[in-house]
């Protein structure tokens, strides 16, 4: 009964809306009506959001792990088609890469968390007045905690948010600590077998280089904003010690398959247990799972060394 | 056959080769390879000194690509001149009666829906793509003119069963958003991923199409003439077409299964053929062939090597090069005709 659905979610905006721009009570505990939203400092601007939401929808994996990480999990009621982890959220075939702002308002959200301003949602959803926060992908470690902070902030977790980044920072450093500086060591982290990488620019490559790895692929991202795609050639030649495979679910790299590709079987790395077979999701996510992201370079780091 | 337009184009088709061979981003030393390309000679010893790894990047990987890049560019050529034998219009392309965008088709299924590496699937699946869809093409273009030999109802069925496919593609890449780069780098081509037993599982195919195409050659000559004249040499003109055609896209499928999407060989090696050596067949096949060969071997390796270590895709090195040149010749050769 869709007309239904969408008259109810209509109404649900209308009130959420009407709470809002009244300071309006509906706990009855009659605070000042500054409690009952608070304010967010997202990458689309200071966003208002009712204190505690009960309807979120995360079009984002990261930002769905993160919700899940600091208890906000229950409050969640729609997640991306992408967001399969942790096993409790409700994934729908909701889209982050192509939002539909019809689909996500049915879901009734009085907040949408997401990583993509895809097809101007962000503006749509703000014009039927849905609280949207616009988390980007995270270019360093500082931002990475930063946006669990922002989410803990306005789901009301905060408390949880910060004991979640606490944990990470804690791990990370342990992590990183335990292996003495990986001088000298060369890596090669593989996106596809199409030999897509990231240079020491992005993300990921910023994690490596708290080891002090070397990135192989930082000769080729001229102009390729961080993800070159290496050529086979170059890349034997550069004969990597430690060679990590994001696309082992993609793409179904692994350690043997490498031994198939024509001349691999001769590489340092390959010969001498160098491959690591990542979690493509752990690789690629900026969120509470990162610590086991940093954790698997370092062992692997210590193996080699 | 005159034998000096052969030999100037065997010398360059060997030309390329070599330069594709020592020419790379890993930055081999030249007489390291020169040498150890003799070593392979039967009774010639020669010390290479090149390492491991090096001979590897040379032999399993430079190697089979030059010799892909060649074959490839040879087949798309030759291909090309079938068709616009066939279709007595210079213009006329491999990529024109849906055999790109069915072998796009094919290759975009297989990348979306196999999970995991799908190996040779995809070059199988492009080429029964590429089958397919010249066979919708011929079979439409057939039932609009109740013959088979209305070739400007067969090219704008073409056109037609292309669009189609192409929006086909494109609905099945929206699907699966997540398969869009593995499926964008293979529709821009590329010989990059050439192995031993990828030129293995081609080559037999290049060469029964190839064998065929050259020997219908004096053929084609004869239909040039017209459908009349050569019915009244006692030559069935739909049949050399069918055959042809047949041929021209077993070729343009194969070459597409392993390389993905290049443009403009098949138009612009012809056609400067056709100019530097007469427009008969019989000299504009070969030549093609081995025109052909020589030019994606220097467009790869331009390819391979303008970004080094990053790589381009070598369609887009087709496209640039071929799209100007065929409009500075089609400028060219309307100024002749004007005048």
């Amino acid at each position: 009964m869709r007309p239904v659905r969408t008259l109810g979610a209509v109404m649900a905006i209308g009130i959420v809306t009407f709470a809002t721009a009244c300071g309006g009570d509906d706990g009855g505990s009659g605070a000042e009506p500054d409690a009952k939203t608070v304010t967010v400092q997202a990458a689309n601007g200071a966003v208002s959001v009712p204190a505690a939401p009960k309807r979120i929808v995360s079009l984002s994996p990261t930002h769905t792990e993160t919700l899940f990480a600091i208890g906000a999990g229950p409050q969640v009621v729609a997640v991306d088609a992408y967001s399969n982890h942790p096993a409790a959220a409700p994934r729908t075939k909701l889209s982050g890469f192509k939002p539909n702002a019809e689909a996500i308002i049915a879901y009734k959200p009085d907040l949408v968390v997401l990583s993509d301003d895809m097809d101007g949602i962000v503006k749509a959803l703000e014009k039927v007045k849905v609280p949207v926060l616009l988390e980007p992908a995270a270019k360093n470690l500082d931002e990475a905690y930063d946006e669990i902070g922002d989410l803990g902030q306005a789901t009301g977790h905060q408390a949880e948010a910060k004991k979640v980044t606490d944990g990470m920072r804690a791990d990370i450093q342990k992590t990183v600590a335990a292996s003495s500086k990986a001088k000298s060591l060369t890596y090669y982290h593989e996106l596809d077998n199409q030999l897509h990488s990231v240079s020491s620019k992005t993300f990921v490559g910023q994690v490596y280089g708290m080891f002090g790895l070397q990135n192989i692929a930082d000769k080729a991202d001229k102009a390729s904003g961080g993800y070159p795609q290496l050529s086979r050639e170059y890349l034997l030649k550069q004969d990597p010690d430690l060679i990590f495979l994001a696309d082992t679910k993609c793409c179904g790299q692994n350690a043997a398959a490498l031994t198939k590709r024509p001349g691999w079987s001769d590489l340092d790395a390959v010969g001498h247990g160098g491959v690591v077979e990542l979690d493509d999701d752990i690789a690629s996510r900026w969120g509470p799972r990162l610590a086991e992201f940093v954790k698997a370079i370092g062992d692997a780091v210590q193996k080699v060394q | 056959m005159r034998p000096l337009p052969l030999a100037v184009a065997v010398g360059l088709l060997l030309a390329a080769l070599l330069a594709g061979v020592l020419v790379g981003s890993a930055g081999l030393p030249v007489g390291g390879v020169l040498k150890a390309l003799a070593d392979r000679i039967p009774f010639v010893h020669a010390d290479s000194g090149l390492g491991v790894i090096d001979e590897n990047v040379l032999f399993q990987l430079r190697v089979p690509r030059a010799l892909m890049a060649a074959l490839v560019g040879g087949m798309l050529a030759v291909a090309g001149a079938g068709y616009q034998g066939v279709f007595r219009n210079p213009l006329a392309d491999p990529y024109l009666l849906g055999a790109a965008a069915g072998a796009g088709v094919g290759a975009t299924l297989v990348i979306a829906l196999v999970p995991g590496d799908p190996g040779y699937g995809v070059p199988l699946a492009a080429f029964a793509g590429a089958i397919c869809g010249v066979a919708l093409a011929y079979l439409l273009g057939s039932a609009a003119t109740g013959r088979g030999n209305g070739t400007a109802t067969l090219v704008l069925a073409g056109v037609a069963v292309s669009s189609f496919l192409a929006a086909v593609q494109t609905l099945i890449q929206q699907m699966k958003a997540e398969e869009l780069q593995r499926i964008y780098s293979w529709i821009l081509g590329g010989v990059g991923s050439a192995d031993w037993h990828q030129l293995a599982l081609v080559f037999p195919y290049a060469l029964v199409s190839t064998v065929v195409l050259l020997a219908h050659g004096r053929l084609l000559d004869v239909l040039s003439v017209g459908d009349e004249e050569a019915a009244s040499l006692g030559l069935s003109a739909a049949r050399v077409r069918l055959t042809v055609l047949v041929a021209a896209s077993l070729a343009t499928a194969s070459a597409v299964a392993v390389s993905g999407l290049i443009a403009f060989v098949g138009i612009v090696v012809p056609h400067l053929v056709r100019r530097l050596a007469g427009g008969s067949y019989r000299i504009v096949l070969p030549l093609s062939l081995l025109g052909g060969a020589a030019f994606l071997e220097v467009a790869d390796l331009v390819a391979r090597t303008l970004i080094r270590p990053g790589e381009l895709p070598l369609g887009v090195v087709t496209a640039f090069v071929g799209g100007p040149f065929f409009v500075a010749v089609l400028r060219a050769s309307r100024r002749q005709v004007e005048t």
